[in-house]
């Protein structure tokens, strides 16, 4: 294989994790809020409002049934808008965002929801507001659940990211697709996937090693 | 200190209306250690829940320091809810955070600097007898630990008001003395006023002054501690005195005499002297009592005798100051 294509490879690695690591960013951004929202507007949360959860649940429901190519085709316009074009691995942050913001927030939906109501109730009979509940109580303590989900955003961020390539998008999955898929070099194919399985992986432990480390539910004498 | 008028809680469950508390009035002194008494499902707990609103009564009004807490706007109420301390059966400590701070997490509402914050801190864990334990986290510590922890973090805005709920349910007798005795040194030294709610008369016997018997809604008689041991009136309390115990007093078929002892020196050998002054050869029938701390609580149940003995035993009883009660047989009632 000569250094051209080793070149493209590294050139390629480092092209996906600015788009998995600057998506996953964005999508955190935009899925906290969403997550908490669904959280407190639920019928046990602090400050119940049926309406308002059902309407941001439905929206999320929708953008989360669409396929992510038919979704990345779809908001080309939008992507146009935002990035200023529709090619390369700038352009593909857009439509990963879309895509894992609702996720995000049904993932951190659920790690709220594993906090203990009894916490949070203690907090409340000691003076606690909404906001100092949110981030002191239901943030903080759910902040070990909350990594897993990250590492979880991350691995599947990278999937859709590789996916990405067919259309245009830049990092390893394009390099796949134009090189394996279109010109049948198989061997170039090959490793991009097995690049692609050694980030998983790496990610995968990494990430629940340090989760590990961060929750102090461990009993650790 | 905390009145309650008037209070009716219902809920909703699926479409059924369930009434926990119907109509419950209720004075809680300053100073008092007040015990709210009765089996599981009586309501004790949403009745202390309206104390500081986490539960809001669906009519009626809690009065704290003279101010209608259901009238209050919700950052009065997270002010007033500052100055009511609670500790809960499951702790409900952040188990994210250690223990030192878990008890700065109301300083940190209450804006205090980080530096005051940790000397507060310190001061409390002292009390609790927990200041090896500063940098553990909840899930390193023992039952009785981690209610030592709450309790220091729900004295550290020096609230006025402790609120107990079933706060030694979840702990072992040995540990359970340990606890009510920092509630009570708690109350004696810091002079804070604390309602207990609980499902054990032990409990109520070692610190509460005054207590109220609730059961299904309903507070069925308030009165102090040694009264209703004494001479329950209710139903509720006669079962709650009588057998609300893991080591129950059995009700017997005969005639008894119950004798109570609330809290007279367990140095003097009072029921010795009293088969030996009035030579009356006692059937015991069932016991429970416990030394606490040089004073003797609980109850013996013994078979009544003919009148004239029983007479003796009047009098020598009234004479020894021992409080007792004439019981008819179980099913002649």
């Amino acid at each position: 294989m000569n250094e051209q294509i080793i070149g493209l490879i590294w050139q390629g690695i480092a092209e996906t994790f600015y788009m998995v690591t600057v998506s996953t960013v964005f999508a955190y951004l935009i899925g906290i809020p969403l997550g908490v929202i669904l959280n407190i507007t639920g019928t046990n949360g602090i400050r119940p409002a049926r309406a308002l959860n059902l309407a941001v649940g439905f929206i999320i429901n929708v953008i989360r049934s669409v396929p992510f190519l038919i979704l990345l085709v779809a908001i080309l316009p939008f992507t146009r808008l935002i990035a200023g074009t529709t090619i390369g691995s700038t352009a593909t942050i857009v439509p990963l965002v879309v895509a894992a913001a609702p996720f995000v927030a049904r993932m951190v939906e659920s790690s709220l929801k594993e906090v203990d109501a009894g916490v949070i109730e203690a907090a409340k009979a000691m003076g606690s507001s909404d906001w100092q509940i949110i981030w002191k109580v239901l943030l903080a303590e759910a902040r070990p659940s909350l990594a897993v989900g990250g590492v979880i955003a991350f691995t599947t961020i990278l999937g859709y990211s590789a996916m990405a390539g067919f259309v245009g998008g830049g990092g390893l999955g394009a390099i796949a697709v134009n090189y394996g898929y279109y010109r049948y070099k198989t061997d170039v194919m090959l490793i991009t996937v097995a690049v692609l399985v050694i980030i998983v992986q790496v990610f995968q432990e990494a990430g629940i090693y340090i989760v590990n480390r961060l929750d102090k539910r461990i009993n650790k004498s | 200190m905390i009145r309650l008028e008037n209070i009716t809680k219902t809920f909703k469950v699926k479409g059924n209306e369930i009434t926990a508390v119907k109509d419950v009035s209720l004075h809680i002194k300053k100073g008092e250690i007040f015990g709210i008494i009765g089996f599981s499902g009586a309501g004790k707990s949403t009745l202390v829940r309206c104390m500081n609103l986490l539960e809001l009564p669906t009519a009626g009004s809690v009065f704290f320091d003279g101010h209608d807490l259901v009238k209050a706007g919700s950052k009065e109420l997270r002010d007033y809810r500052k100055k009511i301390g609670m500790i809960f059966q499951q702790f409900n400590l952040l188990e994210q955070r250690t223990v030192i701070a878990n008890v700065c997490y109301p300083l940190e509402l209450i804006g205090l600097r980080k530096k005051e914050a940790v000397s507060r801190a310190r001061e409390l864990l002292r009390i609790v007898d927990l200041s090896d334990k500063e940098l553990s986290y909840p899930s390193q510590l023992s039952g009785g630990q981690k209610q030592r922890v709450a309790i220091a973090r729900a004295l550290a805005t020096n609230p006025e008001v402790l609120l107990c709920d079933e706060a030694t349910s979840a702990l072992d007798p040995l540990t359970t003395r340990g606890v009510l005795s920092l509630i009570e040194k708690i109350n004696k030294e810091l002079g804070v006023t604390i309602v207990v709610i609980t499902h054990e008369m032990k409990v109520v016997e070692q610190i509460c002054s005054r207590v109220a018997v609730m059961n299904k809604g309903v507070v069925e008689e308030t009165g102090t501690v040694k009264d209703i041991f004494l001479n329950p009136k209710s139903d509720t309390g006669r079962k709650l005195v009588l057998s609300g115990d893991d080591k129950s007093v059995p009700q017997s078929d005969k005639e008894t005499i119950r004798i109570v002892f609330d809290g007279i020196s367990s140095y003097e050998p009072v029921f010795a002297n009293l088969i030996l002054e009035t030579g009356v050869k006692l059937n015991i029938m069932g016991a429970n009592t416990e030394d606490i701390g040089g004073s003797a609580y609980g109850q013996i149940l013994i078979e009544r005798p003919d009148e004239a003995s029983t007479e003796l035993i009047r009098k020598y009883l009234n004479k020894a100051g021992v409080g007792f009660e004439e019981l008819p047989a179980l099913g002649k009632k």
